[in-house]
C-alpha cells in the first residue's frame, strides 16, 4: 500500500472503512514521513484508537495495544521478571552458589515481555498504540518518553535492546490531564472532534449495513442536535452507530419526535442528559 | 517561503503560544515531504508540529491566515491582485444599487443552499468589495469591515430565506424545523468566516503580514484576566474547564503516597529476588483514593461580576466530577445554591436561578464577608467534617465591615482544609477595603487567581493534609 500523499493515506484509511478527514489524512502522511508518533486527542468515541487500528490493517502491520490505566507501571508496560518461575528455579537449585543462579534467572527464559517492550523487540514492523495514555502518572509518562526517544530499552542483567523497525506510534489521550511538554514536543499533535454531519454520515454507512441515505442523514444531524447541549456525556460516535442498527432492527425509515424519545437511552447514558434532551427536541418530557 | 514560515512562527511566540527549537525543526522537515501548493496541507502542517495544546488553535488559525492568505487554496486559483480594484469606486455606504444587492444576496443563497464552495468564494469576495467599505491603511484588524459588511447582507434576513429555502413548502414539525434552524446556522457561520478571511486577505494585501498579525493578536485564553473578561472569552475558557476540574477532582481524591497501604506480597517477593531471596525491601499497596468532600463558596458580588461568572462556570463543572460537591454562593449573606447546578441543568438557567432565588442579599447588596461567614457557620456549620475542603473565591474586599475572621478560623477548625482564591493582584491584597490578610492567616493556602493560567497552576500544585481522623492507620 503506498501512502506517498495525504489523499493516498485518505484512499487507503477508506478501503479500510475508516472516514478521515483532510486533517487526519494529512497528520498520518507526515507521522508516516518523519517517522514520528501522533498524539491523538479528542472526546471519547471520535475514533481515536480506531484509527490507529484502521493504519495498522493499512500497512498490514501487527497492532500491539499498551492499554493505559492509573497505576500502569513499568513492570506491565515495559517488562517483568517472571518471579515464580524464578522463585522455583532458586529452590530447585538450592545447592548452587547464589552469583551461577542469578545468572541463570535473570535470562531471557524469565523475561516476560510487555507491549512497549514486544514493539521494540518485533523483527516486523509494527503500529504500537499507547491507548488513553492521559491516565498513567507522570513518572510511567517519563518512561514512555524515554522509550519514544530512542526506541531502545535497557535491561541492566540483559543489556540494551534496540529496535529493528520502527513502530508507527499512536498514542491517544482524552485530555483528562495535560500531558509533559516533552512528550508533546516528541509527538504530531492532532485533535479529533466530532465529525461534522456529512462525514458521521459516511462514516454511518460505512459501519451500518442497509442504512439508507436519508436515515444516515438524519441520524448525523439529530447527533450534531444533541452534543449542541450541555450534556455530562455527550453522544460518541459509536453511540451514534448503536442507534443507526438500532433504528434499522426497529424498521424505522424516518426518525420523527416519537422515535426518538423512545431510543433516547441508546444514545444516551444519563438520566438527566435523556430529560435534557426530550425537553429541548421533543415535546413531551423523558418517560 | 521559508521566510514566511520563519515569520509565522515568530508571530506565533508572539502571541504566546510556545513553540520549541524541536517544534520549529520539525515543521521545517515537514515542510520539505508536501507540495507548498494546497493552503490546508500547510495549514494542517504546520498545526500538528507547532501547536500542542487545543486552547492554542484560535491563535494559531488567526496567524495562519494573515500570514499565508495568499496562498491558494485546493484547486482555487483565483486572482489575488484584483484586491481593492473591484471596490467599485463609490466611497463608504455605496455598495451598488438595491437590485445589485439583490443579486449578491441571491447568490449567496444560491451557493449557501448548495453547499457550493466555489460560487460561495466568489460571492463573498464581491460582497466585500462592495459592501465592506475598506479603506486603505487604516490599520484595523477587520472586525469593523467584518460587521459593516454583515450588516448590510442583513445576516437575519439571509438566515430567513436560508430557512425558507431549506424547509420547502410543505409542513414541519417542531423538531425537524430544530434540525434545520441547526444547519441553516452552520452555514451562515461558514459565511461569517469566509467573509473574515476575505477581509483578511485584503488587510493583508494593503498593510503586510507584520502589521495585520500585530493588530489581531489577543491574549491566549490562559491569560486573559479573569476580572476582565469577556463573553466570548469565558465562553472560550469553559472548553479549559473541563479538563481542568477533572484534575482538580483527580488531586483533591489523591492521598500522599505512604507507606500505610497494604503488604503488596507479590511485589515483595519479586524485589527480594535482588537480594538473594530476603525481602528486604517490603512493597505496598497505594491504598484506594478517598472521596473528597468540597464545598464551595463564591462570592456573586458585583465588584466580582466577571470573576463570579467563571468561578461559576467553574462550580458547575466541579459538580459534574464531584458527586460530593456543595457550592454557596454570597454576597452580604450566604446561601446554598448546590441544586442549581449538576449535570443536565444548563449553565444560564442556574445563574438565573442564582440571581432570582438564591437569599445572597440581606441588607444593601454590598459585599460582608464576616456576615457571610458568621451566616454559613451558624447554618451549616455542624455539617462540617474532616473530610470537607473549602474553597473560598473572591476579592475579600469588605466594604469597610468588620472581617469577623475569628469565625472563619472555627470554620477551619473543623475543616480538613479551608483554600481561598483571589482574583485581584497580590499587590492589592490589603488595600483599600480588602481584608485579605485576615483572612489568610487561617486558611491552609491562599492563592492569587487572575488567570486560567493561575488556576491551572494552583491545581497543579495543590496538595492537602490528609482528611484528619482517617489519616494515618
Ligand atoms: N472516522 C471513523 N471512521 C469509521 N468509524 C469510526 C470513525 N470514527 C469513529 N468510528 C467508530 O466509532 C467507534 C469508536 O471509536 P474509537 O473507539 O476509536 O473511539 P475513541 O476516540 O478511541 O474513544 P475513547 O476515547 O472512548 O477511547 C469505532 O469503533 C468506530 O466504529
Ligand atoms: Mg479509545
Amino acid at each position: 500500500m503506498s501512502l506517498d500523499s495525504p489523499q493516498e493515506v485518505a484512499g487507503a484509511l477508506r478501503a479500510a472503512s475508516y472516514l478521515p478527514d483532510a486533517r487526519i489524512a494529512q497528520v498520518v502522511f507526515l507521522a508516516a514521513r518523519l517517522d514520528k508518533p501522533v498524539l491523538v486527542e479528542g472526546p471519547a468515541g471520535v475514533g481515536k484508537t480506531e484509527l490507529a487500528k484502521a493504519m495498522a490493517a493499512v500497512t498490514e502491520r501487527r497492532l500491539i495495544r499498551l492499554q493505559c490505566y492509573e497505576g500502569l507501571d513499568e513492570a506491565k508496560a515495559l517488562y517483568e521478571w517472571n518471579y515464580k518461575k524464578q522463585l522455583l528455579r532458586i529452590q530447585a537449585d538450592a545447592d548452587h552458589d547464589w552469583d551461577t543462579i542469578s545468572h541463570d534467572i535473570f535470562s531471557e527464559d524469565f523475561l516476560l515481555t510487555r507491549p512497549l517492550l514486544e514493539a521494540i523487540r518485533s523483527t516486523d514492523p509494527v503500529v504500537l498504540l499507547i491507548d488513553e495514555v492521559d491516565r498513567v502518572e507522570v513518572e510511567t509518562e517519563a518512561l514512555l518518553l524515554e522509550v519514544l526517544s530512542d526506541f531502545q530499552v535497557s535491561i541492566p542483567e540483559l543489556g540494551t535492546m534496540t529496535a529493528v523497525t520502527r513502530p508507527m506510534v499512536f498514542l491517544t489521550s482524552n485530555n483528562t490531564r495535560e500531558l509533559s511538554e516533552a512528550l508533546k514536543r516528541r509527538c504530531l499533535f492532532l485533535h479529533i472532534d466530532y465529525p461534522d454531519p456529512a462525514r458521521e454520515t459516511e462514516i454511518l454507512k460505512a459501519r451500518v449495513p442497509g442504512l439508507s441515505d436519508h436515515l444516515a442523514d438524519q441520524v448525523a444531524r439529530v447527533a450534531r442536535s444533541i452534543r449542541s447541549l450541555d450534556l455530562k456525556k455527550a453522544p460518541s460516535v459509536s453511540e451514534t452507530i448503536d442507534w443507526a442498527r438500532t433504528l434499522i432492527a426497529l424498521s424505522v425509515e424516518e426518525v420523527d419526535e416519537e422515535v426518538l424519545g423512545d431510543t433516547f437511552h441508546v444514545l444516551l447514558k444519563y438520566q438527566v442528559d435523556i430529560e435534557r434532551a426530550a425537553k429541548e427536541l421533543t415535546s413531551n418530557p423523558a418517560r | 517561503m521559508l521566510r514566511v514560515v520563519t515569520g509565522f512562527i515568530d508571530e506565533l511566540r508572539h502571541s504566546g503560544v510556545p513553540v520549541s527549537m524541536v517544534e520549529t525543526l520539525d515543521a521545517m522537515r515537514a515542510l520539505e515531504t508536501i507540495g507548498l501548493t494546497d493552503r490546508e496541507e500547510l495549514r494542517e502542517t504546520l498545526r500538528a508540529t507547532l501547536v500542542k495544546n487545543l486552547r492554542h488553535e484560535r491563535a494559531f488559525d488567526t496567524a495562519f491566515d494573515v500570514y499565508f492568505s495568499t496562498l491558494p487554496r485546493q484547486e482555487e486559483h483565483d486572482d489575488v491582485g484584483e484586491q481593492f480594484a473591484g471596490s467599485g469606486g463609490g466611497g463608504p455606504g455605496s455598495g451598488g444599487g438595491d437590485a445589485d444587492l439583490e443579486d449578491l444576496v441571491a447568490a449567496l443563497l444560491d451557493s449557501l443552499a448548495g453547499l457550493d464552495d466555489e460560487a460561495l468564494r466568489r460571492a463573498v469576495g464581491e460582497a466585500v468589495s462592495r459592501l465592506a467599505g475598506m479603506e486603505p491603511g487604516r490599520p484595523v484588524g477587520g472586525t469593523y469591515y467584518l460587521y459593516r459588511t454583515m450588516r448590510r447582507l442583513d445576516m437575519e434576513r439571509l438566515e430567513e430565506l436560508l430557512m425558507q429555502a431549506m424547509l420547502g413548502e410543505h409542513e414541519v414539525t417542531e423538531f425537524e424545523r430544530r434540525l434545520v434552524t441547526e444547519e441553516v446556522a452552520a452555514r451562515l457561520e461558514t459565511l461569517r468566516a469566509e467573509i473574515e478571511e476575505e477581509i483578511r486577505r485584503r488587510l493583508v494585501a494593503d498593510r503586510g503580514r507584520e502589521a495585520v498579525a500585530r493588530t489581531l493578536r489577543r491574549p491566549l485564553v490562559e491569560d486573559v484576566d479573569l476580572m476582565h473578561a469577556t463573553a466570548s472569552d469565558l465562553a472560550e475558557m469553559e472548553a479549559a474547564i473541563g479538563p481542568l476540574t477533572r484534575k482538580l477532582a483527580a488531586r483533591l481524591a489523591r492521598r500522599r503516597r505512604r507507606r500505610s497501604g497494604r503488604l503488596d506480597f507479590r511485589r515483595t517477593v519479586r524485589r527480594s529476588l535482588a537480594t538473594g531471596g530476603v525481602p528486604a525491601d517490603p512493597q505496598f499497596r497505594h491504598p484506594r483514593p478517598h472521596r473528597p468532600e468540597v464545598w464551595l463558596l463564591c462570592d456573586v458580588s458585583g465588584s466580582m461580576a466577571t470573576f463570579s461568572r467563571f468561578t461559576l462556570q467553574f462550580t458547575h463543572a466541579m459538580s459534574t466530577h464531584f458527586s460530593k460537591l456543595r457550592s454557596f454562593a454570597f454576597v452580604d449573606t450566604i446561601d446554598e445554591v448546590t441544586d442549581f447546578f449538576g449535570p443536565g441543568i444548563d449553565f444560564g438557567s442556574a445563574v438565573a436561578r442564582i440571581t432570582t432565588e438564591a437569599e445572597v442579599v440581606w441588607l444593601d447588596g454590598h459585599s460582608d464577608y464576616g456576615n457571610s461567614l458568621e451566616t454559613f457557620l451558624s447554618r451549616y456549620g455542624r455539617q462540617i467534617t474532616p473530610r470537607t475542603t473549602l474553597i473560598v473565591t473572591g476579592d475579600a474586599r469588605n466594604n469597610y465591615r468588620p472581617p469577623r475572621d475569628g469565625v472563619l478560623a472555627d470554620i477551619a477548625k473543623a475543616a480538613r482544609a479551608v483554600i481561598w482564591l483571589n482574583p485581584e493582584p497580590h499587590a492589592y491584597w490589603d488595600t483599600g477595603d480588602s481584608t485579605m490578610s485576615h483572612y489568610a492567616r487561617h486558611c491552609t493556602s491562599v492563592h492569587e487567581v487572575r488567570t486560567l493560567r493561575q488556576l491551572e497552576r494552583f491545581v497543579e500544585e495543590l496538595t492537602l493534609p490528609t482528611a484528619r481522623g482517617s489519616g494515618n492507620r
